[in-house]
């Protein structure tokens, strides 16, 4: 082959080329001219290379220059025609939108944290932080120290379960009231989170464990009407505008004591089988301070006056998930759990 | 405790309804959680009205038309003589059970079908009317309940009378309070308690007791002697004795009385002494004269070994402790709590003994515990009867038992012993009432409040220097201030803050104000492990965690675990030294139900220290995983895989960022059984380990990773009655450093793979420890990306193969520093550790 051929056999490769580039429809129609063009073996270029072979020496250099030109501009044709084609085939019709998303397994958080979460939240906007206290605990702060009278039916309210004649496993929060007030100095709002310990068998309302959330404040001016204000204030953050009643109670380290009652969410007041046709639920127990506790924990109860509750998030937790028995939150069977995902 | 509506009203004749009562009672006194009418048998009929009316010739039936407010009129057939057009009636439809315990049923009368009954007061258990149907007078619509119209019948409360107040313990406590509630005066105990019109009331009101017999230690009067040995047991021993009674059943009003009030009704003289407990509060006992030997009750510790058979048919082994109520030879009682077998009251009997005392509360208490008898009686006297009652208890119990049984009273009432002292008064400040309940209160609404539920008040000051501490009257007694007298039945007020509490109830919980008072800052910092696990939970939840809470409570040994002395369950009575002990049995429960992927954790205490005796509570997070890592996707290409412990060993890492920010963290190769320890700044601090599980073969491994977050001190924090707030305010907790910016590479990296001949034994870790220290500062990257033994490998090696990221700061990295840096590599591999390129 003369110089002269081979020049205008490269130039109609470079004429024809990019026109079929271009009408390649579809990948396979693209892998048909690409090999057409410059495949290895059976390709135009390839022939065109062989040729080279066959010029005279001199030839050589320029007609190499010339096909390698002629390579890579059609190679570069191709590279964008495959990506145009590849593009136009991942926007096409071939991904079945119905199909399901790639999943990742979802945590959860217990359904008591969730409540005890939502009621530590709620504290925090009234400026109260979170302490914490030991669950096998001394008598003297889990009875003693909270003004619980020696051999008392005050007692039998709280069945204990004893680690030896000093140690019990707390039966509430409450002494944290007294660790927090002996350590920190008025004026004090905490909320205490934590599990306690009854002498109950499992049954379908009743476990040996459960928690409980303290709540102490304690200053100068801490007042009844305090109390009251607060805790309305919580219960109508935590259950949506409702509305509250206190009642007369009786706790050994609060005096005056209340119960704390509030619609009931079923019926708003007139009566169901869910509130035993009162219209009231029983949300929480409470009181002012009593001053012996507080000379319990060495501070001075003419200058100080504070007021404590102590709620049970578990029943919480099982009006509002409607969970028919208190054991499908210890069982912790995973079809439970995963059903408090986010 | 149950209070009869009724019952009540004898005490106090006020006109509340029973709902009124109820929501009283719960506003200002206790609260009354149950509410029961005992005719509940009543509430499916309504009251009807007849509209239409025709007497059916040669009978004395009427064919009627009856308005039951269903909307169509029903045809009832009636027989008697009163039926009015226009006039509302009783009416039962068809279905109703009636009282006799017979169901109305849709029946054909005559070619007349009657729908129902239209009823009279006698077909309704209510009186022995039997004129004809009951015409009712009521503005009613058709239809409405009947107990609506008519509140028939008593209504039974169940009020919740809490440790601090026996004196609630009975319808004269309860009746003090509802009179000091509406004002409306109280009638003595005997009128309210034998009904004027009762068959015998006049015999029992004419009861005279003889001469008292009184002595501190023993006296006899009526053929009875009562010798008291045990003081201390029973500071106060009345008694009284009546003869020839007829025992029997009780008159229907004492049958109904107590009955109302739970209680079964037994016999004339059982019932009498249940009536006057439930009455007046205080427990009482009737013994069989002729079966005390000798006649002789005497109140003394049970001897050593001492045996009896109490009522209930059970025989109890007696303790020293225990005050026991005997005759001359042997135990015929448990003081307190139940009466003896050989002493019962029986149907022969003709004498009694009545038995009117104070028991020790706290003797009473802890013999009822050691019997496991709790009774009414030992309810009472173990939280404080009244001491200054049993006289009139007596006196009340002598007249209902002579109108009911008959009998004479034989000489006068035995009284042996002295009752407790009178508490002290105690010092009213109405300015400390205004401090703590934020309200205003004046002197003489307290004084109002308390004298009406029996306080004596006084504005005087008492002596000085009686007495001490706060509120207790006698340490200065100011302008203003009240000095209180509780009665006797209020032995729990104390304190100025107990008669606080009476003034904030009696002028109505819901009366005082509600403000939140502006408020300072809290001195108390958020507790560090409160906040340390929320971040593990936070983060355990975002990798796909469930959180869970578990009781603590394992199967343990005694040598490393706590016990707990009286545990729930003899299988599990120890305390857990490690959460994993717990999540266990919770995966194993998830395997049984067929769920294979559980991954779960829990943050919380466990107890350790039981070899040095010492309880050291420490909380830790314990996870739990097995399991498909993640929920299988159509597109998978391989079969799902499960989790390893390399997904352990990342979790374990995480756990550790989570709980100690900040802090080097390092995951270490660990001694079996452990798969690795974890380590906060160089401390080991939990680990990572395959749980061997009670699974089924399709179960994947499980991998268990447990670390501390921190400890929970049990030691005191201040000696009882001091505080130890002097510098005693702790560091806030440690936040973790800030992140440092590092700059953003500008200049391009250079990266080379390195695949080696490692010998076994020496692990992966070495040969990137070479690899990072010979790198030098141009080592940006090292990642372990392949491991293979096999062909090509030699035996007792394995081939790992690294890429490295290398990038200078400043300028792009000439290929000749690269291959310089890559021999260098290779030399140092060789010389340190043996370690060839795999190609080479």
């Amino acid at each position: 082959m003369l110089l002269d051929d081979f020049r205008s056999a490269a130039a109609s490769l470079r004429t024809d080329g990019p026109g079929q580039i271009a009408a390649a429809s579809s990948l396979d129609a693209w892998t048909e001219v690409r090999n057409a063009l410059v495949g290895r073996t059976s390709g135009r270029l390839s022939d065109l290379m062989t040729a080279l072979g066959t010029l005279p020496k001199e030839d050589r250099r320029e007609a190499g220059q010339l096909a390698n030109a002629v390579k890579q501009e059609l190679e570069a044709l191709l590279d964008a025609r495959h990506t145009e084609l590849s593009r136009g085939q991942q926007q096409g019709p071939a991904i079945d939108g119905t199909m399901p998303a790639r999943a990742t397994w979802q945590g959860s958080v217990h359904p008591v944290s969730l409540v005890i979460d939502e009621v530590v939240e709620i504290f925090r906007e009234l400026g109260f932080t979170i302490a914490l206290g030991p669950e096998a605990e001394h008598a003297w702060y889990n009875f003693g120290a909270l003004n619980f009278p020696a051999d008392h039916p005050a007692m039998d309210l709280h069945d204990t379960l004893y680690l030896n004649d000093d140690l019990v496993l707390r039966t509430h929060t409450s002494p944290v009231q007294v660790r927090t007030l002996q350590q920190y100095a008025p004026p004090i709002r905490i909320l205490a989170p934590g599990n306690v310990y009854r002498r109950d068998f499992f049954d379908p309302s009743h476990a040996p464990m459960f928690s409980q959330i303290e709540g102490l404040v304690v200053d100068e001016g801490i007042t009844f009407a305090d109390l009251k204000a607060t805790l309305t204030r919580f219960a109508n953050r935590f259950f949506g505008e409702t509305k509250t009643r206190f009642r007369p109670s009786y706790f050994p380290f609060t005096e005056p004591s209340a119960e704390m009652d509030v619609l009931c969410g079923v019926c708003k007041g007139s009566g169901c089988p869910v509130c035993k046709q009162s219209g009231w639920v029983e949300i929480l127990g409470s009181g002012m301070v009593h001053p012996t506790v507080l000379e319990n924990a060495g501070i001075d109860s003419e200058k100080y006056t504070g007021w404590a509750f102590g709620l049970g998030p578990a029943r919480t937790a099982i009006s509002r998930h409607a969970i028919p028995d208190i054991r499908i939150l210890y069982d912790s069977d995973v079809r439970f759990l995963e059903q408090f995902a986010r | 405790m149950n209070v009869s509506h009724e019952w009540l009203q004898a005490f106090v004749p006020h006109a509340l309804s029973a709902e009124q009562v109820r929501d009283l009672l719960t506003a200002h006194v206790a609260t009354v959680e149950g509410f029961e009418r005992l005719r509940a048998d009543l509430a499916p009929f309504v009251v009807a009205r007849v509209v239409e009316s025709e007497k059916v010739p040669d009978t004395k039936l009427s064919f009627n038309k009856v308005d039951d407010g269903s909307g169509t009129l029903l045809e009832v057939v009636c027989g008697a003589p009163n039926v009015t057009v226009g006039a509302m009636y009783p009416f039962a439809r068809s279905g109703t059970l009636m009282p006799a315990g017979f169901k109305i049923e849709k029946k054909k009368i005559r070619g007349f079908t009657s729908n129902g009954m239209l009823c009279s007061a006698n077909e309704l258990g209510l009186g022995e009317d039997q004129a004809g149907i009951l015409e009712l007078t009521t503005d009613a619509a058709p239809g409405t309940p009947l107990l609506t119209v008519l509140p028939l019948g008593d209504v039974r409360m169940v009020v919740d009378v809490l440790p601090n107040r026996p004196d609630l313990l009975s319808h004269l406590g309860v009746a003090r309070e509802v009179s000091a509630l509406t004002g409306v005066a109280m009638r003595s105990p005997l009128d309210a308690l034998l009904p004027a019109d009762a068959e015998g009331a006049v015999a029992g009101r004419g009861v005279a007791l003889g001469a008292e017999a009184r002595d501190a230690r023993q006296a006899s009067s009526g053929g009875a002697t009562v010798r008291l040995e045990d003081a201390e047991g029973c500071p106060l021993y009345l008694g009284a004795v009546i003869r020839g009674i007829a025992v029997g059943p009780s008159p229907a009003w004492l049958r109904e009385r107590v009955e109302a009030a739970g209680v079964r009704s037994i016999s004339n003289v059982v019932d009498v002494t249940n009536y006057v407990l439930h009455g007046l509060g205080q427990p009482m006992h009737a013994f069989d004269l002729a079966r005390l030997a000798e006649q002789t009750v005497v109140v003394r510790r049970a001897r050593a070994g001492e045996k009896m058979v109490t009522l209930d048919g059970v025989e109890r082994t007696l303790t020293t402790e225990m005050t026991m109520i005997a005759d001359a030879s042997q135990s015929i009682a448990v003081a307190g709590v139940m009466g003896g077998r050989d002493s019962e009251v029986t149907d022969a009997t003709t004498d009694v003994l009545l038995e009117v005392a104070y028991f020790n509360p706290r003797r009473t208490r802890l013999t009822r515990r050691a019997l496991g008898l709790s009774t009414d009686a030992s309810y009472r006297f173990e939280r404080g009867i009244d001491p200054q009652g049993g006289e009139t208890a007596l006196r009340v119990a002598v007249a209902l038992l002579v109108a009911v049984a008959g009998g004479r009273v034989d000489g006068g009432m035995i009284a042996v012993g002295a009752a407790p002292s009178a508490l002290p008064p105690v010092t009213l400040r109405p300015a400390r009432v205004e401090a703590v309940l934020g309200a205003e209160v004046s002197g003489s609404e307290i004084t109002g409040y308390l004298s009406g539920i029996g306080f004596g008040v006084a504005g005087a000051r008492v002596g000085e220097g009686e007495g001490e501490g706060f509120g207790v009257a006698g340490a200065g007694v100011g302008e203003g201030e009240l000095v209180v007298t509780p009665p006797s039945w209020r032995r729990d007020v104390t304190h100025e803050v107990d008669l606080i509490e009476d003034v904030a109830r009696l002028h109505g919980y819901d009366r005082l104000p509600d403000t939140i008072e502006a408020y300072r800052p809290t001195t108390v910092p958020d507790h560090p492990l409160y906040l340390a696990g929320r971040r593990v939970r936070d983060a355990l939840v975002a990798t796909g965690l469930a959180e869970v809470r578990p009781i603590p409570f394992v199967k343990g040994d005694d040598a490393s675990h706590w016990r707990v002395t009286n545990p729930l369950a003899e299988d599990e009575p120890h305390l857990r030294t490690s959460v994993l002990q717990s999540l266990v049995p919770r995966a194993e429960y998830n395997l049984t139900r067929m769920q294979g992927d559980v991954r779960i954790f829990e943050v919380g205490s466990v107890f350790l220290g039981k070899s040095s005796g010492t309880v050291d509570e420490v909380v830790r997070v314990g996870v739990l995983i097995m399991g498909a890592r993640a929920p299988r996707h159509f597109s998978d290409t391989a079969s799902s895989t499960a989790i390893d412990a390399w997904d352990a060993k990342a979790l374990a890492e995480r756990v550790a960022r989570a709980a100690y920010p900040g802090a080097s963290i390092e995951i270490g190769v660990a001694e079996e059984p452990a798969l690795w320890q974890v380590l906060v700044n160089g401390q080991i601090i939990g680990s990572v380990c395959r749980l061997t599980l009670d699974a089924p073969v399709w179960a994947s491994g499980a991998f268990g990773i447990e670390c501390t977050i921190g400890a929970m001190p049990l030691a005191p924090v201040a000696e009882p009655g001091t505080s130890a707030h002097a510098g005693a305010r702790p560091a806030v907790a440690s936040a973790a450093p800030p992140v440092r910016y590092q700059a953003i590479p500008t200049t391009p990296a250079a990266e080379f793979d390195l695949a080696l001949l490692v010998p076994d034994g020496i692990p992966a870790g070495d040969v990137e420890r070479v690899l990072r220290t010979s790198g030098g500062e141009m080592l940006e990257r090292l990642s372990l990306f392949d491991e293979f033994r096999g062909a090509g490998v030699p035996d007792g090696m394995r081939s790992l193969a690294w890429r490295l990221t290398f990038r200078h700061p400043e300028r792009t990295l000439r290929d000749k520093e690269i291959d310089g840096r890559r021999s260098q590599l290779l030399k140092s591999l060789e010389n340190q550790l043996g370690v060839k390129p795999r190609s080479a």
